[in-house]
């Protein structure tokens, strides 16, 4: 989706997404490896009250908890509230209800999703079992949520098999969307590069000029208002050429990754060189943008495909060593 | 113990911030309050503090930007909290304390409206087997409002009171969301949410930012004519574990408050981003029914993550300032349902 350009600044949509890959300890390894086997434990504290998911550690003596006991797949709400716009990765993709559910045989409720209809369809009180999911994997999620239990008796979760644990850890998808939004200073940049400009800022104490704009001189901490159109051509200051391959290549090594501080700038900013041997490349070089065709340019420094020599003679090292 | 006051506040809110996440463009400008507030320049502040999370802003080290307002060369001393702003101004407060440093501003901001904020607060929840449900902010709280209405902890009414009176109270507040002359008839008459809570007992999804500024002694007098000395600042926590620990009560808020010594104050800005969990601390406190309770309107009206709580104490403070309040307790949450509570005295008086 192209970025929206109507607003005072750019927006776009920005996914973060990353599975955490969790190990369980001794306890919440018997505790999935359970569930994977449709049983519920609970453990037992030093008070001996039974405590569903068993804690680690016992929060009043600070010992490792090392027992653990089955209880019913059965159990109470003891409370609740409702959830009129489920989001995305909760149990249920309708409205249901969050409640705390005191499981029989244990002394602490667990909190889960309820499966009904309406908050009329839920109190206080009422009997819920849990409804397994599909396929169990040794997850919280095996538990897919409570239901209504009606008279239904314990269908008893006793007959598991205690042994090493089967499960031993866990992976958590985690997707978050933003809808991101650039600085009024980042969007004057961007749209500019839509037009073929590089807009830089000047700080009003320091005089430098930062490009891409910040908003704020890093050094002296005051508004960058002053705009400056800064030109397409500068100096190589430092690079590296890049010699190992990685997954996303797209360019064949070896290949110049450059710092190029346009000329009239303050700050260099990481582009790629090409149009020339990686090994003829050298500090000082002149460089210039090769634009992409016109049609193509968005609000992306992308824009510029690459920085290639001018032919022009090397800068002086003191035109530019207060950049390196 | 050193003597250490607030000698500086500004802040920003808005329901939507349309800029970037960095907050950059509030922090500027609330730095140069600060600085004009107390006359001083970035030279003469002795350390820095922030409060943001990257899983707000959506991107990592979102914190390293938000230094461009300091200015940093030559380098400051900084450092930084993925909490609110008020667990930043306790570090602040500990560096003076040791003798390293005579002043500090302290900083938080966040953009909640880039995201949907009750979802990424379920980040914040055990790993293994409460977060992976996903169980968003909302439903925590109407869990634990439940409990407390059906156990007569509390009542619609008293909720609705406590609405009522922050949105009145919040008309006069220019960085407020949510205001206006309320009723708790008017309260009562919106429609359920989610069960139990209706939209107004929830605090408005809050974009903003704010900064303060502590000084000790000398310091502080040179900067403010009449500084909130700080004469207890404590907090405490408690455990992740929704099931281990009472949700209708808060024992680390009557722990703090009690370690603070709440005796005495005639103002408290607490910081409830749902309406019976002002009724929660209001008795974990022990307030009486003569401690004027959050003038400014509270985080029902206004609820930026990482400063909503320093602005409790930025308010409180203000009211010592304007000598509207001699003893003003501020508090500040953080974590899941009243998990993480810190309490702080603010006096006209220097501490004993």
């Amino acid at each position: 989706m192209a970025p929206t350009t109507e607003s005072r600044v750019l927006h776009a949509p920005m996914k973060v997404e990353f599975d955490y890959t969790r190990s369980l300890g001794s306890v919440l390894s018997q505790f999935m490896s359970a569930l994977k086997q449709h049983s519920v434990l609970g453990g037992v504290l030093a008070d001996g009250r039974v405590v569903v998911p068993p804690p680690e550690f016992d929060p009043v003596t600070h010992l490792a908890i090392t027992e653990l006991v089955p209880v019913s797949d059965h159990g109470t709400v003891q409370s609740w509230s409702w959830v009129p716009e489920p989001v995305s990765q909760q149990p249920l993709d309708k409205p249901f209800a969050f409640a705390q559910v005191l499981l029989d045989g244990s002394d602490a409720p667990m909190l889960h999703a309820v499966d009904v209809d309406a908050p009329a369809d839920i109190s206080t009180g009422m009997r819920v079992r849990v409804r397994w999911a599909e396929e169990t994997i040794g997850s919280i999620r095996d538990i897919a949520c409570f239901e209504p239990a009606g008279d239904s008796e314990t269908s008893g979760s006793a007959s598991m098999d205690f042994g090493p644990p089967e499960v031993t850890g866990m992976i958590s998808p985690v997707n978050l969307a933003y809808d991101y939004a650039a600085s009024p200073e980042e969007t004057k940049f961007f749209r500019g590069l839509s037009e073929g400009k590089l807009f830089g800022q000047r700080c009003p104490v320091c005089e430098k000029v930062y490009i891409p704009p910040r908003g704020a001189c890093p050094v002296d901490g005051v508004p960058t208002a002053e705009e400056i159109e800064l030109p397409d051509r500068g100096t190589l200051t430092t690079y590296c050429v890049v010699n190992v391959p990685f997954k996303g290549q797209t360019i064949p090594i070896p290949y110049v990754s450059a710092y190029v501080l346009l000329d009239g700038a303050d700050i260099a900013f990481l582009h790629l060189i090409l149009d020339i041997d990686a090994a003829d490349v050298r500090m000082g070089m002149r460089v210039e943008a090769v634009w992409k065709p016109r049609e193509e340019w968005t609000t992306s420094l992308d824009n510029i495909r690459y920085f290639r020599p001018t032919g022009e003679p090397d800068a002086e090292y003191d035109t530019y060593k207060h950049h390196l | 113990m050193r003597d250490v006051a607030v000698v500086g506040f500004a802040q920003r809110q808005m329901k939507e911030l349309d800029g970037s996440p960095t907050c950059l463009e509030l922090l500027v400008p609330i730095l140069g309050e600060l600085y004009q507030q107390t006359g001083w320049t970035k030279s003469d502040i002795g350390f820095w503090c922030s409060g943001s999370s990257d899983y707000l802003a959506g991107r990592s080290f979102s914190f390293v930007s938000a230094v461009d307002a300091i200015g940093t060369l030559p380098p400051v001393m900084e450092s930084h909290v993925e909490m609110d702003a008020a667990w930043a101004l306790y570090e602040a407060w500990v560096k003076i304390q040791t003798g390293e440093v005579d002043t500090a501003i302290v900083y938080g901001f966040g953009k909640s409206s880039a995201g949907i904020l009750r979802r990424i607060l379920a980040l914040q929840l055990d790993p293994y087997t409460a977060q992976p449900l996903w169980p968003d902010t909302v439903s925590l709280a109407g869990i634990q409002a439940r409990e407390g209405l059906e156990k007569g902890l509390w009542d619609e009414a008293a909720m609705a009171s406590v609405v009522a009176r922050s949105m009145s109270d919040a008309a006069s507040n220019e960085w407020a969301i949510r205001k206006g002359a309320t009723s708790p008839a008017d309260v009562l008459a919106q429609s359920m949410y989610a069960d139990p809570l209706r939209r107004w007992d929830c605090a408005p999804v809050s974009d903003g930012a704010s900064g303060m500024v502590l000084a000790a002694g000398d310091r502080a007098l040179e900067a403010c004519e009449r500084p909130a000395w700080i004469t207890g600042f404590e907090h405490r926590i408690e455990p992740i574990a929704l099931n281990a620990r009472s949700l209708v009560t808060s024992t680390s808020t009557a722990s703090a408050g009690a370690a603070s010594g709440t005796a005495g104050v005639d103002l408290a800005e607490l910081h409830a981003p749902f309406s019976h969990q002002e009724l929660i601390l209001r008795s974990s406190l022990g307030l009486g029914d003569d401690v004027r309770i959050n003038p400014s309107g509270g985080a029902l009206t206004a609820n930026p993550m990482f400063s909503a709580g320093v602005n409790r104490i930025g308010e409180a403070a203000k009211q010592i300032w304007a000598g509207t309040s001699d003893k003003a307790l501020a508090h500040a949450t953080s974590g899941p349902a009243l998990q993480q509570n810190l309490v702080i005295t603010l006096d006209s008086q220097k501490g004993n």
